[in-house]
């Protein structure tokens, strides 16, 4: 999508609002993370790549959690820091390894792989 | 043996982020309650921290991949607090169960289309 700096056209941005509202929502409405709209939506309505989507998705997420993640912090008090770092660490050594291995592994197989993340949350909805 | 699992599964979530491009939340949520015992609320909480942190380093190695467009993803998630806003006072008016199961078919729609495109992919 060859968009110059500062000219994204009027109705991508539309499209992008729409994702973004709808990550908001969601993340808002059931805690699952932004993410889970975010990539589908890159690849029907902008016709990205998986490995582009996924990794737009990541550096939205970065923004949308910290937003999440202030409110709650600041207003409620409810994050244990300490527990949440320590944890990061393992999960950072997660996330490396799998954008590593992501780039070794054919494109459609990260759809199959979201898809059947899909199902689980879909399957989680249904039997709360 | 509790702290032991829960850094395990912190690994598979910081995977499935990096695999499919998700937060990890999914994951995170059940680790924090179930292995640590932290409420709800503060799990969630403290997951969203955990959440930033993979995102952060995540997509710092997909954008050394050349896999992010930094202008887009920013006007995602300026724009999200926009669908929480949204999402509250939806979730004062409909009931949580019909949200849920919209969400669930939503869930299976999108599997499905991405699993059909897949396959017709080249």
């Amino acid at each position: 999508m060859p968009t110059a700096p500062g000219s994204l056209p009027s109705h991508q941005t539309l499209k992008l609002a729409a994702i973004g509202s709808l990550a908001g929502l969601f993340s808002g409405l059931f805690g699952v993370g932004g993410g889970t709209v975010i990539v589908p939506l890159l690849i029907f309505w902008f016709g990205y790549g998986e490995r582009l989507a996924t990794g737009t998705s990541l550096a939205a997420i970065v923004l949308i959690g910290l937003l999440g993640a202030l409110a709650q912090g600041g207003f409620y008090g409810n994050v244990h820091v300490a527990t949440g770092l320590l944890l990061a660490i393992p999960a950072v050594l997660g996330v490396v390894l799998g954008t590593a291995i992501q780039q070794r592994i054919p494109q459609r197989a990260v759809s199959y792989l979201f898809a059947l993340l899909l199902v689980g949350i879909a399957i989680e909805l249904i039997l709360k | 043996m509790n702290e032991v699992l829960a850094v395990l599964i912190a690994v598979a979530g910081g995977l499935a982020g990096g695999l499919v491009g998700v937060g990890g939340g999914v994951l995170f949520v059940p680790a924090l309650t179930i292995f640590l015992g932290l409420t709800q609320v503060e799990a969630e909480s403290t997951s969203l921290l955990m959440i930033v942190v993979v995102a952060l380093i995540g997509a710092y190695r997909q954008n050394g991949y050349g896999n992010v467009r930094l202008r887009e993803a920013l006007t995602i998630g300026v724009l999200s607090p926009l669908g929480v806003w949204l999402g509250v006072t939806v979730s004062n008016h409909v009931s949580e169960r019909a949200l849920q199961l919209s969400f669930a078919a939503l869930a299976l729609f999108m599997a499905a289309q991405l699993v059909r495109r897949a396959r017709s992919a080249p």
